[in-house]
């Protein structure tokens, strides 16, 4: 019988040479959606196998890394996938945002600026923000070479027409660099405005679809809207059960059978840094 | 008061542990070998390694295992780690005319020379459960005849003898050998990188789409030419020896579909082809392959494509099932995050349909 043995970070180094060209077309191309012959990873499809795949082709033995799902470092996924790094590629792992130099992501960009030494790597199940509106590849990668977008602003207008407003709540499509529009992943339109003008570099892996687009460092992301329906951030009406934030995004926690709610943090690391702050000031947990 | 919420990576183990805990089951029961799983157990073997994509029985027998006979389970753990082995090359392609024939059945023609073989087959057995098979049953040796030196030829290769069905595309020696593994389909996809998707695809999705054909839903009208089940030899050609060398023989099961095509004005009445091919025995998942096979080739004969099984996008992108189950089965994940944000949506809607029908009353009275 094979025994298998595995090289740093999982991938052979041939591939990840391959993931890497595609990730700097990628980065050449704010926006692009890049082919990539992406493998078959040692955990599902859906369960992050892109992110994994380019983590894993930009990783070094000084990296730091960290993960998140649903903004938390505990969610069992993030917790699976950060043991993986460790195991196969020995690095350092934290979950402090400002620690890492690599934080894979999925659903959420922390709530803490990015720095520009920092990648953020995030899971994408479906890259291509046409996908419900044209089901097929061929048809979609037309519309993209031509920037035929009309399809995606009937769908905001048909949205405005019908409830008011544009009723998409994350997966929001943005337009990057003037060019391309991008689907930022199923994180909450919350988040989009911290991707414009990001220090950080931004990169998207898609495993199951085998694709790669990126979003360079200081690049203009903008969110599609209207003149006359500008896109508005989502807000909540509560703020932090444990750390008071009213400037993060909140998951809602049933207390009890009878109505009992809560909001606390989504992003874990944010909310115990301003408690662990808090006997000074709120602004501090900023820095 | 909430705790947030901690402590996943403990459950991780524990989970672990108890999946360990129930693989093993009554521990007064013998545990089953990797042997036993081969040799008892092997259609679910063979059904790893085609859909797994890697010929190696003891693998795939301890995916099984390790699987707990969850075959989808099992073909993922295989493909997990086949796309970590090299690549050294291509074989030479292998020549199913020289097959070592175990089983050879056609149903175009009554007899044919090297005859009809129907060999270790589910096929005209009576499905009733038996009761020996329950305890420890003596097997008897089955009568073995001599092989005659008579060759089968190919039933497909009999009839383009006579120009009746289109020839088989030659190979080009030259011409690169494509991988979808190795690179990412692009529409539309060529016959070889087809193939090899549906080599990969899942049995249950070809079976149903293969059978939708039959049912009218592109049909094609087929008939099996043959079926064929046996021992092949792979050849590898070396750069540095310029000649090809043996590696080992492998069983395969060959569907030769033959279909009708009326012609066009250019091109006079013949029959065409569609073809399955998989590792080990497996007639249903081979015969379904070539249903769907021919099916898509609609658009190089000019058929009209209407029918999902006709249409390529449809069928690749949907027919792996390590990439299905997992996007599915993705949905276990939390979504709290893009929840959340539907919430907060559909509580504005309610307000705003709330707010709209406490105004209705007094639009009304407006009105009047």
């Amino acid at each position: 019988m094979s025994i298998p043995a595995y090289n740093f970070a999982y991938l052979d180094e041939q591939t990840k040479r391959m993931i890497r060209r595609a990730i700097l077309k990628a980065v050449a191309i704010p926006g692009y959606q890049v082919p990539f012959a992406s493998r078959e990873m040692p955990m599902p499809y859906g369960w992050g196998t892109g992110g994994v795949q380019v983590t894993a082709s930009i990783l070094g033995p000084q990296d730091v890394l960290k993960v998140i799902d649903q903004g938390s470092d505990d969610t069992t996924n993030a917790v699976s996938i950060r043991q993986f790094f460790a195991k196969t590629a020995g690095v350092r792992t934290t979950t402090a945002t400002t620690e890492a130099t690599v934080i894979q992501t999925r659903h959420r960009i922390p709530e803490t600026p990015l720095q520009d030494h920092q990648v953020l790597v995030f899971q994408v199940p479906i890259p291509e923000p046409l996908r419900f509106l044209e089901p097929r590849e061929t048809e979609t990668r037309r519309m993209h070479a031509i920037a035929d977008y009309g399809l995606m602003h009937v769908k905001l207008y048909e949205d405005i027409a019908c409830h008011g407003h544009i009723a998409t709540t994350y997966a929001y499509p943005v337009k990057v660099d003037g060019r391309y529009v991008m689907d930022p992943s199923p994180t909450p339109k919350f988040d989009n405005p911290k991707m414009n003008d990001c220090a950080a570099l931004q990169l998207f892996g898609a495993g199951r679809e085998k694709r790669i687009y990126a979003i360079p460092p200081y690049t203009r992301v903008v969110s599609l809207d209207f003149e006359d329906h500008p896109f508005e951030r989502y807000r909540h009406d509560a703020s932090c059960a444990l750390c008071g934030a009213s400037d993060s995004f909140l998951d809602e926690v049933v207390t009890d059978d009878r109505g009992g709610r809560m909001f606390v943090c989504s992003d874990t690391d944010y909310c115990e840094g301003r408690r662990s702050a808090a006997p000074t000031t709120a602004e501090a947990a900023h820095a | 008061m909430y705790v947030a919420v901690k402590g996943g990576q403990r459950a991780i183990e524990n989970a672990h542990a108890l999946l360990a805990d129930a693989r093993r089951g009554d521990r007064s029961v013998p545990e089953i070998s990797l042997d036993q799983i081969a040799e008892q157990l092997a259609l679910a073997v063979d059904r790893v390694m085609s859909e797994g994509s890697l010929y190696d029985r003891e693998l795939a027998a301890l995916a099984v295992k390790q699987a707990r006979g969850d075959l989808i389970e099992a073909i993922f753990l295989v493909r997990a780690f086949r796309t970590t082995t090299p690549r050294f090359g291509a074989s030479e392609p292998v020549d199913t005319g020289e097959m070592l024939i175990r089983r050879r059945i056609s149903a175009t023609f009554k007899d044919l020379p090297g005859g009809q073989v129907l060999g270790p087959t589910f096929d005209y057995t009576h499905r009733l459960l038996d009761p020996a098979l329950a305890r420890d049953s003596e097997v008897p040796r089955p009568k073995l005849g001599s092989a005659t030196e008579t060759r089968c030829p190919r039933v497909t290769d009999l009839l383009a003898a006579d120009g009746l069905i289109e020839t088989s595309p030659t190979a080009d020696p030259d011409a690169s050998v494509g991988d979808l593994t190795r690179d990412p389909l692009s529409f539309p996809a060529d016959r070889d990188l087809r193939l090899q998707n549906l080599a990969r695809g899942d049995e249950g999705f070809l079976l149903a789409l293969g059978y939708s054909t039959q049912r009218g839903y592109g049909r094609n009208h087929p008939f099996a030419g043959e079926i064929r089940f046996g021992e092949v030899e792979v050849e590898f050609c070396a750069p540095e020896l310029g000649f090809a060398v043996p590696l080992g023989t492998i069983e395969v099961t060959e569907c030769q579909m033959i279909n009708q095509f009326a012609g066009t004005a250019t091109e006079a009445p013949r029959f065409t082809r569609g073809y399955g091919l998989v590792f080990g025995q497996s007639e249903r998942k081979a015969m379904s392959m070539a249903l769907v096979d021919r099916a898509l080739r609609a658009r190089e004969l000019g058929e009209e494509v209407k029918a999902p099984a006709q249409d390529e996008e449809f069928v690749l992108s949907h027919s792996d099932n390590i990439q299905a189950t997992g996007f599915v089965e993705h949905l276990k994940l939390p979504h709290y995050v893009d929840f959340q944000a539907e919430l907060g949506l559909v509580r504005k809607l309610r307000d705003d349909f709330f707010a709209k029908a406490q105004a209705a009353p007094e639009l009304r009275e407006a009105a009047e």
